[in-house]
């Protein structure tokens, strides 16, 4: 719930033009940025609780991903917007920006976790597989990551903060898969 | 919240009167309703903290009058709709102030244009180092009103007050071996807080062939919209060259001068790859990140496409001639 107040608000400042002369390009900037807060968020979840033994972050995980589906989504819906939904545009984009192509693929990636969400789908794939698929997570934020890092003109420091978040959530995740080995 | 003395027919705690079994639930709701209300509120916060950036509050035009009501369009104005002065000054790129589209215009209070003197120097007959309101005098000011295309895909249709940079360099004289000219924006960290950063090499530097500088649409703005620049559009002195992209046209201008060799710019030093010297607008060669194929004029939904030279292709194409604009881009 609280997930979507950042979207109530962007609706609000655009009805209010609060969003500057190019309210689309600001509207793009701010729902990708907050897909990625709220992967890196929802990548928090499980080292936060095996630190510290709450089991709060566990039960919003899900809400989470959802969450930050939601944002991916939204963030390409607008950017569709923008290049005027026409597809031979998108396409171009796509195939011959680097910088598009990894958005694109982190979106496609989260597409199968969004779908196999509910409790249905980990029945029915097995909690194995189920698992294995939804370790996509790791590309899908490295690619976020990535396409925030080659969007960005010059001042490097938000992307570099998110690739230093996101890098000590996996080496916590690294350091404990090895101890439960050992 | 005014409070009531408890009523002396009820029992002072209201447990005694509960049977003991209904307690955990009422409890368990109102903790639940509590832990819900605050997480929605936390996360909606810390979201809206971590990611809202809304844009700049449109202002009223400040500055002085500088000119009188329009006369009638010159040769190289273009008649389309001009971009409202609150769009025009909120939404610009000035990374001396800060990265952010609405740095500009919510720091730039901290930059004062006077005094201000602009140092010209290098192959020239007459070098001068000139107080701007002199430097201004020289010249009867006109206005230009000219497309502006951004490399990042949006444009502004911008009315300038300025003189064309032809006649500087006429009245200073350069010499033979003058080949380029050469601008310099002012470096203060005092009054440009984005320069406390390196985000660029500062002081910002551009460049022009001598030919490009001495055609008569290359521009210097001292106003815009008939009042004087307003500081987060370059104030007081700044290049206007409509047929390159935005970031060409340097802002805060304290040197200009004339050289033998290509000056080294800064965008092209920042990312050779990605911006280069002549920043000719050209639809045909696609940016690593952005498409120059269309554009957003500011204030429309729809893209349009973007035109060679921005539209000014007759003016200034022969400038080009033989050059394979692909490898100088």
């Amino acid at each position: 719930m609280g997930g979507l107040v950042p979207a109530a608000v962007l609706v609000l400042d655009a009805q209010m033009g609060a969003l500057g002369a190019n309210p689309i390009q600001r509207a793009i900037l701010q729902t990708g940025l907050l897909a990625l807060v709220l992967l890196i968020l929802s990548l928090a979840c499980t080292p936060l609780r095996t630190l510290t033994g709450w089991t709060w972050p566990a039960r919003i995980r899900k809400a989470l991903g959802l969450l930050t589906f939601f944002y991916a989504v939204l963030h390409f819906l607008l950017y569709l917007l923008d290049h005027g939904f026409t597809p031979a545009v998108v396409l171009e984009d796509v195939l011959e920006r680097p910088f598009v192509t990894v958005g694109f693929a982190a979106l496609v990636l989260m597409l199968p976790l969004a779908l196999t969400s509910g409790r249905g789908a980990v029945r029915r794939l097995g909690f194995q597989r189920w698992q294995r698929l939804h370790q996509l997570v790791y590309v899908a934020a490295g690619l976020g990551v990535l396409h925030f890092w080659w969007g960005v003109k010059k001042d490097h420091t938000p992307p570099l903060i998110a690739a230093l978040v996101v890098m000590v959530l996996f080496a916590v995740r690294l350091i404990r898969s090895r101890r439960a080995r050992a | 919240m005014t409070s009531t003395p408890p009523d002396p027919q009820l029992p002072a705690d209201p447990e005694d009167t509960t049977p003991e079994t209904q307690v955990p639930p009422r409890r368990e709701f109102l903790k639940n309703a509590a832990l819900f209300t605050g997480t929605v509120a936390a996360l909606g916060g810390g979201l809206e903290l971590l990611t809202r950036r809304p844009g700049a509050a449109a202002q009223a035009a400040p500055g002085e009058l500088m000119a009188q009501a329009r006369r009638p369009l010159g040769p190289y104005d273009t008649s389309e709709p001009i971009t409202p002065y609150a769009q025009a000054t909120t939404y610009n790129n000035f990374y001396e102030f800060g990265t952010g589209k609405d740095d500009p215009a919510r720091l730039a209070g901290s930059l004062r244009t006077r005094p201000w003197t602009v140092l010209i120097d290098g192959e020239v007959r007459k070098p001068v180092r000139v107080d701007i309101d002199t430097l201004q005098s020289w010249f009867p000011l006109e206005d230009r009103i000219y497309r502006m295309r951004c490399v990042e895909g949006w444009s502004m249709v911008m009315p300038w007050l300025g003189f064309p940079l032809g006649a500087l360099l006429r009245r200073i004289e350069p010499n033979s071996k003058a080949k380029y000219v050469q601008f310099t924006s002012l470096h203060d960290p005092k009054q440009f807080p984005g320069q406390r950063g390196d985000v660029l090499d500062w002081p910002y530097v551009e460049g022009l062939r001598l030919d490009e500088a001495l055609h008569p649409l290359t521009f210097m703005a001292v106003g815009l919209h008939g009042r004087a620049l307003p500081n987060q559009n370059g104030a007081p002195l700044r290049l206007v060259v409509p047929w390159k992209y935005g970031f060409k046209n340097i802002k805060s201008v304290v040197r200009i001068t004339l050289t033998q060799k290509q000056p080294r710019t800064t965008w092209a030093l920042a990312a050779p790859d990605e911006y280069g010297f002549y920043a000719n607008v050209n639809p045909k060669v696609p940016h690593p990140r952005w498409s120059q194929a269309t554009e957003r004029r500011i204030g429309e939904l729809r893209r349009r496409p973007t035109l060679p030279f921005n539209g000014y292709a007759e003016e200034v194409a022969s400038l080009y001639k033989g050059m394979d604009l692909r490898r100088f881009f």
